[in-house]
């Protein structure tokens, strides 16, 4: 009995060592990640890098035009993006909760949300590149980022809004406001810290996003700087895979630097979105 | 005033409409493309022929290759994250300290946050050469390697769906297992993991289907040739990759190549569609014993 006791205990230690192990695996392992890019990148990383055109000598290549590329993605995107998904949000928790078309929405917003993001690219390149006739421009691209970004809105939009108490509403309502005003005046503001970090998450996700970009044919070498919505584009993480896929190792060492930047984007990113939901944490307690 | 209540919804009805629309959209495409491509190419060729060679001058359209190049990345992606993943859910569950668990959370989501082409340079640059020194006979571009780093990247999404699944077992359940004498290992893997399989079996799903839709990994990673093989250490190819294969060149629109994306598309689709249905499906029964 003692022994079995004993062989029991052990197993409860040992477990608990594997288990640490296992934790600190993945740290590890972003921390092996994150200090061989620095130490491969870092030195690379200078003005010129951040000023200069592509080029075909590995030292000369910057990062201009594919930073402002990604730049424009990110902001035509989150205009698309938010006003959708923060009213179809709205939609679903405030107006139709209990009728059957919000029902079949619902259903669609969570198989949309595990559909593969290149399967979005062929979408895009019939009904936006061509359909549309939109081309290989940043609007095409921003439109189908915005797509794949709106589940995730929707969703952090609704756990928002539930999270507000019937009693702001039912107040409201006591006072004579109608649901619009109810909704504007009362629960969004309320629910407003997080749908923002909902936002912010889905806008990084989407600046990292790179297959359905290259199915919809964004540019891997472009020396014409972006000046409007129709032009034609390049962004960082498509730079980074198309310097990876060069054979020279200045290429390679050119993917590590601007790795490091579009890593320090989204980890600003990041970062502000959880720092927002700790602060809406601790502020608002019903 | 009440005219202005009714626009107001049925602008907000639209917008949440773009879903529906959204969804049409691919079916219509992908269906539109792919049936096409089946006039040219039978069903059979395309499900049981063993080569994919789209882009050669001898072509064969079998899409066995890309499923096996899919499968493998895929299955060495779950072998790394599931055990890892699960071991991380019990162990921050039942195991951790209050303040370790706080501080050690966000800093896996920050895992999850990072963009894919970055993990295919960890593939390519950090993870490949590292193997390369213990299997000498492996090749630059592997399955391997992609593998491995798709499951790094999938380990917080186990772990943080298997401990919500592990923390919503009823505390009576763990009180009473406590009571008796069970140790914290034997209460986790006997009673709790048991308790929240359903939800565990969710998220391991979930991760699957994740992985057969991840992109830029393998496209990086794992060379881009189609070969129907297990083997681990050789060159092969998925789907995605394939699609991203033709994306990159001048492929005529209209032509039969073209139509290749869209019907290795329609494959993924499928798959990933299927994987994410079992997985609602699983979730449904597994909230209806808890309600």
């Amino acid at each position: 009995m003692s022994k079995r006791f004993d062989i029991n205990r052990t197993k409860d230690k040992l477990f608990r060592y594997f288990g640490v192990a296992c934790t600190i695996f993945g740290l590890v392992m972003l921390a092996i990640f994150l200090i061989s890019v620095l130490i491969e990148g870092l030195p690379r990383i200078d003005w010129g890098f951040f000023t200069s055109l592509p080029s075909r000598k590995p030292e000369n290549a910057g990062i201009l035009i594919p930073l402002l590329g990604t730049t424009w993605i990110m902001v035509l995107t989150s205009l698309i993006a938010i006003p959708f998904g923060v009213a179809s949000g709205i939609y679903l928790e405030e107006y139709g909760k209990k009728n059957r078309l919000a029902t079949i929405i619902e259903i669609n917003i969570t198989n949309l949300a595990g559909v593969p993001s290149i399967i979005y690219g062929l979408l895009a390149l019939e009904v936006f590149v061509r359909l549309f006739g939109l081309g290989k421009s940043l609007l095409a691209g921003s439109l189908t980022l915005a797509l794949l970004i709106l589940p995730i809105i929707i969703v952090a939009t609704r756990e928002a809004i539930r999270a507000v108490p019937k009693t702001i509403r039912e107040a409201s309502y006591a006072l004579g406001a109608t649901k619009w005003q109810t909704t504007w005046h009362q629960v969004l503001p309320a629910s407003s810290g997080g749908i923002v970090t909902g936002v912010i998450l889905a806008i990084s996700r989407a600046i990292g996003e790179t297959a359905p970009l290259i199915v919809i044919g964004a540019m891997l070498y472009t020396t014409t700087i972006p000046t409007s919505p129709m032009d034609d584009f390049a962004i960082l993480p498509i730079q980074i895979f198309n310097w990876l896929s060069r054979p020279q190792h200045g290429f390679i060492i050119n993917a590590t630097a601007a790795i490091i930047v579009l890593l320090a984007i989204t980890f600003i990113l990041n970062g502000i979105a959880i720092y927002l939901r700790n602060r809406w944490q601790k502020k608002v307690k019903w | 005033m009440r005219l202005k209540e009714k626009i107001i919804e049925g602008i907000l009805l639209l917008c949440a409409a773009v879903s529906i629309l959204t969804t049409i959209g691919i079916l219509w495409v992908l269906i539109s493309e792919s049936s096409v491509f089946f006039l040219k190419v039978p069903l059979t060729e395309f499900l049981f022929d063993t080569q994919w060679t789209p882009l050669f001058a001898e072509k064969h359209f079998g899409i066995l290759p890309l499923v096996a190049g899919t499968v493998l990345t895929s299955f060495i992606a779950i072998v790394v994250a599931l055990p890892v993943g699960l071991t991380i859910a019990v162990y921050l569950n039942e195991y951790a300290p209050k303040g370790f668990r706080k501080f050690i959370k966000p800093i896996l989501e920050v895992l999850a946050a990072i963009p894919t082409v970055v993990y295919g340079y960890f593939a390519l640059m950090v993870i490949t050469p590292f193997l390369q020194q213990i299997f000498p006979q492996m090749a630059g571009f592997n399955a391997l390697s992609p593998g491995i780093v798709m499951g790094i990247m999938i380990i917080p999404m186990i772990s943080s769906l298997s401990e919500d699944a592990l923390y919503a077992v009823p505390k009576s359940l763990r009180e009473a297992s406590y009571g008796i004498g069970a140790t914290r290992f034997q209460t986790s893997f006997k009673v709790l993991v048991p308790a929240a399989s359903s939800g565990i079996v969710v998220s391991v799903i979930l991760a699957i289907s994740r992985a057969v839709g991840e992109t830029m990994i393998v496209a990086i990673a794992a060379g881009q040739q189609p070969r129907l093989t297990l083997n681990p250490f050789v060159p092969v190819e998925t789907i995605t990759t394939y699609i991203v294969q033709v994306s990159l060149g001048d492929v005529v629109q209209g032509s039969l190549e073209y139509q290749t994306i869209f019907a290795a598309g329609i494959a993924l689709f499928i798959l990933t569609f299927v994987l994410n249905n079992i997985s609602f499906y699983v979730k449904k029964k597994f909230e209806e014993k808890y309600e």
